[in-house]
């Protein structure tokens, strides 16, 4: 396929290309490393082109916690579908939500049940549905990192400007700084190098990420999701390793700035304030999510619709916690392939597109 | 940071869900647990597109094939619900090495259905019909109150007759074969979306539905020991060779340089998450055959207009079977399932 494809995407792609940048990893190291790719995103494209089988033994990939369907709290997931369920309501989300278990079921089987549940691509399609059908009571589920928040953002902004009462979001925004401080500052981290998330870092720049580099010591590559972007971020990484140095270097200039998106910044700004996000599997991460600012109060569905006090049931047989936060590999959870598969998933790793054990499953990685 | 938490699977068999329809792994475990169990006998079990079935006091045998049509919207580039059911059916039965013949038609009418807009899909299934060489000759209509249709869905049933000694089948392949795929993949999924406006931007790309019958009776005139004919349609080519992988305990290696898709096909399932080989084809054919039928096959299938991006992409080993392995352009090796579910865009 990769002679069909675009021609600025097939240099990213270009096999030579990326077997060069392999062979100077491969002349690169001389010890063992242990790399996190923070996006679901790049974990997909390093299973989907096979780079991990391609990289020197020595380094080790581990999966970080960025599938936002993944990180996505039980708690939040049981709101969307009492909403979900509420006879007035359309309730839109995107696609891969539909699939992802709450507790006692999921947005499909609302849907088989009579519910309104539509799958769209951009928040602002949802508030088209508010605006042609006055009677009824959209909720967005608004779910993602940096990368989405803006379109939330301005979905929130449009919905007030056409003086929309029926458009509510429901708030679960992830932000990736604060994750990756839990995950460096817990006691079982072992992470020595990150792939910094490009799309991330395309809307929020990435100065804040050296205090983080510094605190914990880690060198760190903001990095693309293209194979050639991949081994270049890889290969940062470890040359800063093996040199012992600590800093934060851009492979994927083309798209990332240090700043970022200024305006999409402040629209962040105008609409969302950090607040406390719990993420399913690893628990509460201080100010590591968006919630509506006062101003924009009335859009949040959690105030609109009465949720309830909310009963989350978890399972105790799969390992998604340890997996997102890069302790375990979804081979090694000894579910993996059996009792859980896409079909049939324990973990929302395994029913996210973006989700480590589904990358897994899906491009042929076995239990060792 | 609490330990691992996460909430047990939702299997999905209460009730009927959206994915029970994809043509990927739902359907078919719909298929052997219901349908089969009940209804399961040597023809049904055969797993085919279309059955076989042997004629008393005749030569050669018949295909069979049944196929209802949902798709929205009625309309779409390059194609519509009428050019589908004529093409989709007549593609069934060919896959058996058969010569269509005769179909009959379901119609099941929404209320409220402008007669502009029937009359439009009819005269598609004409054209098509004429194109194919086929006819209608039984035919059914029903009419539902509004709302319980989406506007208009069509069964249509086909036939046709199987010369004798012909033996086609995805049970057939065999070691050594070589596997062919007719054109680029992925087109009818994306021109599908595109028309519901779930791409969110033009893509220009035009559904493929196309009646293939001339194509594989030139194919098959000029190779008579083809093994296997089957047209990727919903879960795409991914899913239909593993169905081939399985029923003929082979595995199938494919080179993914090889695999044809165009660059506006590519660039959308980019910025979706899909993967072409998974997309939905509806004028597209599987040819799996002896290595040494390659170049003729080729030559054939370049000749025709529904074939002329035709490409060998992978062969037929007996090593790890059931399973079809794509190598990748790094020299990677990564493995295919069938479709899971629905398909979904992902979010970023």
């Amino acid at each position: 396929m990769a002679e069909q494809t675009p021609d600025f995407l097939a240099g990213y792609r270009n096999a030579k290309l990326v077997k060069t940048v392999l062979a100077e990893i491969h002349q690169t190291v001389t010890q063992p490393w242990t790399l996190m790719e923070i996006c679901g995103g790049q974990t997909h494209a390093i299973m989907q082109y096979g780079l991990d089988q391609l990289l020197p033994p020595e380094i080790e990939l581990v999966h970080g916690p960025g599938c936002p369907v993944c990180v996505t709290s039980l708690e939040l997931i049981d709101q969307a579908l009492m909403i979900a369920k509420q006879p007035d309501v359309i309730f839109t989300s995107f696609g891969d939500m539909l699939r992802v278990p709450g507790s006692k079921e999921d947005l499909f089987s609302i849907r088989a049940a009579g519910g309104q549940v539509r799958v769209v691509y951009s928040p602002m399609d949802a508030v088209k549905i508010a605006a042609e059908n006055p009677d009824k009571q959209i909720v967005f589920f608004a779910i993602g990192f940096e990368t989405t928040a803006p379109a939330n953002a301005m979905a929130v902004i449009q919905a007030e400007k056409m003086g929309l009462d029926n458009f509510s979001i429901l708030p679960a925004n992830v932000l990736v700084p604060p994750a990756m401080h839990a995950i460096l500052s817990s006691p079982n981290n072992r992470i020595q190098g990150f792939l910094a998330a490009g799309h991330v870092c395309a809307i929020m720049g990435y100065w804040e990420y050296p205090p983080i580099a510094e605190q914990y010591q880690t060198p760190m590559a903001v990095t693309g999701f293209e194979p050639l972007d991949l081994v270049e971020g890889i290969l940062q990484t470890v040359k800063m390793l093996e040199e012992g140095r600590v800093a934060v270097e851009n492979a994927y200039s083309r798209v990332v700035t240090y700043e970022g998106n200024k305006i999409a910044q402040a629209m962040l700004a105008k609409v969302f304030k950090p607040v406390d996000r719990n993420w399913r599997g690893i628990g509460t991460i201080p100010l590591s999510g968006y919630g509506l600012q006062e101003a924009y109060q009335q859009f949040d569905a959690t105030q609109r619709f009465d949720t309830g006090s909310i009963q989350t049931e978890e399972s105790k047989i799969c390992i998604a916690g340890q997996v997102l936060q890069g302790i375990k590999k979804p081979s090694e959870c000894p579910a993996f392939g059996t009792l859980c598969t896409p079909q049939t998933p324990l973990g929302a790793p395994m029913v996210s597109s973006e989700g480590a054990c589904a990358a897994y499953y899906r491009y042929g990685r076995k239990k060792s | 940071m609490q330990g691992p938490v996460c909430p047990v699977p939702h299997h999905h068999t209460d009730t009927v869900v959206i994915g029970h329809g994809s043509g990927g792994s739902m359907t078919r475990d719909l298929i052997r647990n219901i349908f089969q169990s009940h209804l399961g006998n040597a023809y049904l079990d055969q797993g085919n597109d279309a059955a076989r079935i042997g004629l008393q006091n005749a030569e050669g045998e018949m295909a069979i094939s049944t196929d209802s049509h949902v798709v929205f919207p009625i309309f779409y580039p390059g194609g519509d619900i009428g050019r589908l059911a004529i093409c989709g059916t007549v593609n069934d039965v060919a896959m058996l090495g058969a010569e269509p013949a005769f179909l009959t038609a379901g119609f099941i009418l929404e209320e409220g259905l402008p007669m502009e807009t029937l009359t439009r899909v009819i005269e598609s299934m004409a054209s098509a019909c004429e194109e194919a060489r086929v006819q209608i000759v039984a035919g059914d209509t029903k009419v539902v109150e509004k709302g319980k249709a989406d506007g208009i869905f069509i069964n249509t049933a086909g036939f046709g007759l199987i010369p004798p000694g012909r033996d086609l089948g995805g049970q057939l392949a065999r070691p050594g074969d070589a596997v062919l795929i007719s054109g680029t993949l992925g087109d009818h999924g994306i021109a599908v979306l595109q028309a519901r406006g779930d791409l969110g931007f033009e893509s220009g790309i035009q559904s493929d539905v196309a009646p293939l019958n001339k194509m594989i009776a030139a194919l098959l005139e000029a190779v008579s020991d083809v093994h296997v004919l089957r047209d990727p349609t919903r879960g795409g080519l991914a899913t239909t060779l593993k169905e081939i992988a399985c029923q003929s305990q082979v595995s199938i290696h494919l080179d993914e340089d090889s695999i044809p898709v165009k660059p506006a096909v590519r660039t959308a399932c980019d910025m979706l998450g899909f993967d072409p080989l998974y997309l939905a084809n509806e004028g597209k054919l599987i040819v799996v055959l002896p290595e040494d039928k390659v170049e003729i096959a080729l030559k054939v299938l370049h000749n025709n207009p529904y074939g002329v991006m035709a490409a060998r992409i992978g062969s037929v080993s007996e090593n790890d079977p059931e399973q079809v392995l794509l190598k990748t352009p790094y020299g990677t090796t990564r493995i295919l399932d069938m479709l899971s579910g629905e398909i979904l865009p992902r979010i970023c």
